[in-house]
């Protein structure tokens, strides 16, 4: 009983702070265009449903067009800065310039650079999601213990094996648990872009909704747009973790 | 087997981890290196497992030249297994990394889990194995290439006394039955005196060679019963106090 109350107490909770806040809006007399209730922005949402949802398509394309790439590109980078002294030493400051750089800032020179909408936008995200999956490969890549680096070399262990069958194995949880941030931040980077590129860039985004939206007052349909995003936002981890889980899983065996 | 001739090892900040140490491996023989932390011990190990590199002195091996990979078998404090691995796999990598294919090492692999008492034990992850069956893997990983010495730095000092008590006794079985040459750091008088048929006593800072006391009693399970095993173990003792007290 105890249990399956506590299940069911996020859920409660959120319809009585729901209720609470349509009868606020419809008690105080709150206008739509300053704060609409839930009722209203479910409705806008109702109105355009496929508008609405191709923005969401065509955000979450560059969400994870720009994961895949941060992914696969942190990864062979981190595995360059393990291979070589060299690698390390010429890649990692320009890495931490990339992650101190403000998106805001570089956004619009990346869209005049890139010229191809779609690619600036997957760009922009990228430079946004790519460190934390980076720094926690290579990481993880350094992370075995000093006695097994010693078992490998009282082998004879050529690198190749060291990094396949030690390094990268060990590093496979730090990566994950980075993609699982990057996941995040590449929604916020591709957010970010579509607003800086705005009507006059790639003009089928959920930001771009946001904004239209915002511009013609319809606040209720900005809230719509605005809960698809938390919601992506939310599939997008939950659906990371459930990744980093299996793939573990396989690993390590039943 | 291998002549130690004056070896010295600094370290940063001045530190002297072994100086003039002098000693012969014996072909055959189980020699424990007895002593407190820092005497320089698991240094000297990582010295004749060509880990590390002296400072000074010299190793000459007998046959002239330095072992190659899988002629020396090296067991760690930890059983330093890879987790995601099985126990067949774990001792199939040392082979592995030689390129011998899975077929073809197989037998060998079977081979030494048996020897260490893990047959049936292959596919087990060593997340489903106690400390000491790690342990017996970690062993069985070392003996899998039938190097001409076996190295071990405090293999069972992570272990309880039931189980260490096995291990040892499993370990001077093993020992007599593949009769490969054996160097055992411990920091256990009770231990170098069950395991061992020289005990090479160091003290620290720095660390050097003190004495060298060779034991005349039989080898075997049994061995803790024995009046001699008490009497060996006191002699350690007495002689290890004795250097340790003025410090």
């Amino acid at each position: 009983m105890t249990e399956s109350w506590l299940r069911l107490a996020p859920g409660f909770f959120a319809l009585g702070a729901l209720a609470a806040w349509e009868l606020a809006v419809r008690g105080f007399g709150v206008p739509v265009y300053i704060l609409p209730g839930p009722i209203a922005i479910v409705a806008a949402f109702l109105t355009d449903p496929g508008g609405l949802g191709g923005s969401l398509l065509a955000t979450l394309t560059v969400t994870l067009t720009a994961l895949v790439t941060s992914a696969v590109l942190g990864a062979a980078l981190a595995m360059a800065m393990a291979a070589s002294r060299l690698a390390r030493a010429a890649i990692l400051p320009w890495a931490v310039v990339l992650q101190v750089t403000p998106i805001v800032a570089i956004a619009p020179l990346v869209i005049i650079w890139v010229g191809d909408p779609f690619a600036s936008l997957v760009v922009c995200a990228t430079i946004v999601a790519f460190f934390p999956v980076f720094a926690n490969t290579a990481t993880g890549l350094a992370a075995g213990a000093p006695e097994y680096f010693d078992l490998f070399r009282l082998y004879g262990a050529s690198h190749r094996d060291t990094l396949l069958l030690l390094r990268v194995p060990v590093a496979l949880p730090y990566f994950l648990a980075g993609l699982r941030i990057s996941g995040g931040l590449a929604l916020v980077g591709a957010v970010v872009a579509e607003f800086v590129t705005g009507s006059g860039g790639f003009a089928s985004g959920l930001a771009y909704r946001i904004l239209e939206s915002g511009y013609r007052l319809e606040v209720a349909r900005m809230f719509a747009a605005l809960v698809l995003l938390s919601l992506a936002g939310i599939v997008i981890n939950l659906a990371l973790g459930a990744f980093g889980a299996a793939v573990l899983r396989a690993r390590d065996g039943p | 087997m291998l002549d130690i001739v004056s070896v010295e090892r600094r370290f940063a900040r001045g530190v002297v981890a072994l100086e003039d140490v002098t000693l012969r491996l014996e072909e055959g023989n189980f020699l424990a290196l007895l002593g407190p932390s820092g005497c320089g011990k698991s240094t000297l190990l990582r010295l004749i497992a060509g880990l590390d590199r002296p400072d000074g002195g010299r190793l000459t091996w007998d046959r002239g030249r330095a072992p190659a990979a899988g002629e020396i078998g090296f067991v760690f404090q930890d059983a330093t297994l890879l987790p995601w691995a099985s126990a067949a796999d774990n001792v199939f990598l040392p082979l592995r990394l030689r390129h011998v294919s899975r077929a073809e090492a197989m037998p060998a692999v079977h081979d030494a889990l048996a020897r260490v008492g893990l047959a049936g034990f292959e596919s087990a992850r060593p997340r489903e194995l106690s400390g000491g069956m790690r342990m017996r893997v970690s062993i069985a990983r070392a003996l899998v290439t039938r190097p001409l010495l076996l190295l071990m730095d405090e293999p069972f000092a992570a272990l309880d006394e039931f189980t260490r008590h096995g291990l040892q006794a499993d370990l001077v079985a093993l020992w007599r039955e593949i009769g490969c040459t054996i160097v055992f750091v411990t920091h256990s008088i009770y231990e170098a005196a069950f395991v061992a048929q020289r005990v090479v006593l160091m003290t620290p800072r720095p660390g050097r060679i003190f004495r060298e006391i060779v034991s005349t009693l039989t080898p075997g399970p049994d061995l803790r019963l024995d009046p001699g095993y008490a009497t060996l173990v006191t002699s350690i003792s007495k002689t290890m106090a004795a250097v340790l007290a003025p410090a």
